[in-house]
């Protein structure tokens, strides 16, 4: 690292974290964006959900009053059939994309908002604080995620209600840690940087120290703990759905509930009911771990290659990569 | 030799020592969110099936009517005498409970694990031997769609295919009702008990019950572990003890299996066991996709019956097995490797 990193404001050193991608070339390239086109189009769904579902989602009669049949098989009326509810599966499966991503993106905030600016005053001030948080982030990393989800989610549906926002909240606290954990490393090793020290030296506060100079060289990794997080936050919503303790039914289409309620079906040979919002589920989630695993060989320094580096492998045949280059190992 | 005892013995007391703080951590979490629930326990469990008075007399019985310090001071101590406290739905102390609910799932999550290890490593060599060729897209592409795949949905897939169409395996339960009724079940581990009693039609239902729960859960497993193996492998075959091997004209074979495998396995081995809040959490969904009466599913039905008393004592003695786990893992860590006991 040369110099002070930022000279010209905020919005300059967030291009600079950014910039990289333009650059991605071979395989992280298309990894990257196979992944941004699913979920470009997951959230294409969700945002024209009542123009392109044919039906509501918790509709199970016409305008006409004639019932839907009950986990009918697909036609030309319902394409993917009907589930145990009489409402139609294609429909709740478009909505079912509202609700991930609006839970998702509510959760991936909250979480990065509590444990980002956590993870920078512990790292630079360190002390005892630094270590009663790790402690704690720590106890709270090594629990098995989806009893604390579902402990959290229980306890705030006997207040608020079982809703998007405790569906959020349950699914945040897991995440916590890891960005505590990720940006308290990295400003820890940053902290001792010359640049940091310069501005010490010359007086600066620990608020600006941080805000201008710790914090734009901590949160490259940001975006990549964020869309993986998320990732994982769409299978941890719909196993709360799966167990009971995600969204009520009557308030938004979930894939997990709807799943849950599938499988009963299987005994039956009905297949329709279950395989689609998997289907869903599997795609939404590959499609976000693909960005994430792209941005990650993108903006990682570590990782990072251009096309100008001269490097070919002789031994191999023909592999998925384009130009040939090796790629680095994910350690993460 | 003796020096070297010494100092892991040492290590070992002081991980000890540092785990003190953790578990009491845990457990106060566990206690302040269990009171944070509205309602007193007794309340929240009987409230509405019995009159007032007659819930007041059990919230004085109980003790719920004292100062919180004291109730947490009580808590602590009951835990530190393996006493998890006793159901307000059913009367059953919670210690029985995790005695065979606990088994079930003992023997589903060890089932699962030998299975995602044999998985696991076996995609992940294959993997990172063959880098970037066919078999190791497959390999990493196999990684990232099961780990996209949540657990219920392979589940209803293999019971839609094994359990209704191909009719092999049984979808539901821990054994057919005739067997679970007639076995002696002292360890509650049905595979054991089954060999005890030399009952082999009996093993052979209970391992054909097995059969498409632990499959499940070891496959999602097993992809996060192939992804684990892959990355060591690669960072392993670039090692300079590799290419010394080469160079001293060693068989291909000989360099990878002999040299590159062993020491690619040996970091492998801490991380999988880090991956046990991983395995439990999957464990819940798996029993209850395949209603293995497990800890996982009682747990849940303990939260429908809002039973905050068998709650608070199986996620007590959950949050104690992780900080066993975590302890085992570092002194397994220390044992392996000794950098790492400085």
């Amino acid at each position: 690292m040369i110099g002070p990193p930022i000279r010209r404001g905020r919005l300059a050193g967030i291009r600079r974290v950014f910039a990289p991608i333009g650059e991605a070339r071979g395989l992280p390239r298309w990894v990257l964006w196979a992944g941004i086109a699913i979920t470009v189009l997951f959230v294409l769904l969700a945002f024209l959900a009542p123009l392109v579902s044919p039906y509501d989602f918790d509709q199970y009669r016409l305008a006409d009053g004639s019932r839907f049949t009950k986990q009918a098989p697909p036609s030309s009326d319902h394409l993917f059939g009907t589930n145990v509810m009489s409402t139609d599966v294609l429909s709740r499966v478009i909505y079912g994309s509202r609700t991930a991503l609006s839970v998702v993106v509510i959760a991936v905030v909250f979480s990065m908002s509590i444990g980002v600016p956590l993870g920078l005053v512990s790292g630079y001030f360190g002390g005892k604080l630094d270590r009663i948080l790790l402690l704690f982030m720590d106890a709270l990393f090594a629990f098995p995620y989806l009893l604390l989800a579902i402990v959290i989610a229980f306890l705030l549906s006997e207040t608020i209600g079982r809703g998007v926002m405790t569906a959020a909240i349950a699914i945040s606290v897991v995440y916590v840690p890891q960005y505590f954990r990720v940006v308290r490393n990295h400003v820890i090793s940053v902290r001792e940087e010359p640049f940091v020290e310069a501005a010490r030296a010359m007086g600066a506060r620990p608020r600006t120290i941080i805000g201008r100079y710790v914090f734009f060289n901590v949160v490259q990794n940001v975006p990549v703990i964020a869309t993986l997080n998320a990732a994982d936050a769409i299978l941890t919503l719909a196993a709360l759905g799966f167990l009971g303790y995600g969204i009520q039914p009557t308030e938004a289409a979930e894939w997990g509930y709807d799943i849950q309620r599938a499988i009963a079906d299987a005994g039956a040979g009905i297949w329709w009911t279950g395989l689609w919002p998997g289907v869903a589920i599997v795609l939404l989630v590959t499609g976000l771990t693909l960005v994430g695993e792209g941005l990650n060989d993108v903006l990682n320094p570590v990782l990072r290659r251009r096309r100008t580096e001269p490097v070919v492998f002789p031994e191999g045949p023909e592999t998925p990569q384009e130009s040939g280059l090796p790629e680095e190992p994910l350690n993460r | 030799m003796a020096r070297q005892t010494t100092s892991l013995r040492k290590y070992a007391l002081t991980r000890l020592a540092l785990a003190l703080p953790i578990v009491l951590l845990l457990l106060t979490m566990v206690f302040l969110l269990m009171r944070v629930a509205p309602g007193d326990p007794i309340s929240a469990a009987l409230g509405g099936r019995l009159p007032a008075e007659e819930l007041e007399r059990r919230r004085e019985a109980a003790g719920y009517d004292r100062p919180l310090v004291v109730q947490y001071v009580e808590y602590l101590g009951d835990v530190a005498t393996g006493d998890f406290g006793t159901t307000v739905s059913d009367n059953r102390p919670v210690m029985n409970l995790i005695a065979q609910n606990g088994a079930a799932t003992l023997e589903l999550t060890l089932t699962a694990m030998v299975l995602a290890v044999l998985v696991g490593v076996g995609v992940g060599l294959v993997s990172g031997r063959f880098r970037d060729t066919p078999l190791d897209f497959g390999g990493r592409l196999f990684g990232i769609v099961i780990y996209a795949a949540p657990i219920f949905f392979l589940g209803f897939l293999g019971q839609l295919i094994f359990g209704k169409y191909l009719g092999w395996l049984p979808t539901s339960g821990r054994a057919s009702p005739v067997v679970s009724f007639e076995l002696d079940t002292p360890t509650n581990l049905f595979v054991l008990d089954a060999i005890i009693a030399g009952d082999w039609s009996a093993l052979g239902d209970i391992l054909r019950h097995l059969i498409l729960p632990a499959t499940t859960l070891g496959l999602v497993i097993g992809g996060v572990f192939t992804r684990l193996v892959r990355v060591n492998v690669l960072q392993t075959l670039q090692g300079d003890y590799v290419e010394a091997a080469r160079a001293r004209g060693l068989p291909e074979r000989n360099v990878v299996f002999r040299h590159a495998f062993k020491n690619a396995l040996v970091p492998v081995v801490t991380v999988m066991g880090l991956q046990f809040a991983l395995l439990l959490s999957g464990a819940v969904l798996t029993e209850q996709t395949f209603n293995w009466p497990g800890l996982g599913s009682e747990l849940i039905r303990y939260l429908d019956n809002r039973d905050y008393i068998a709650v608070q004592g199986i996620i007590t003695f959950v949050a104690l097995v992780v900080v066993a786990i975590s302890v085992l893992i570092d002194f397994v860590n220390a044992w392996v490797d000794p950098r790492v006991r400085y």
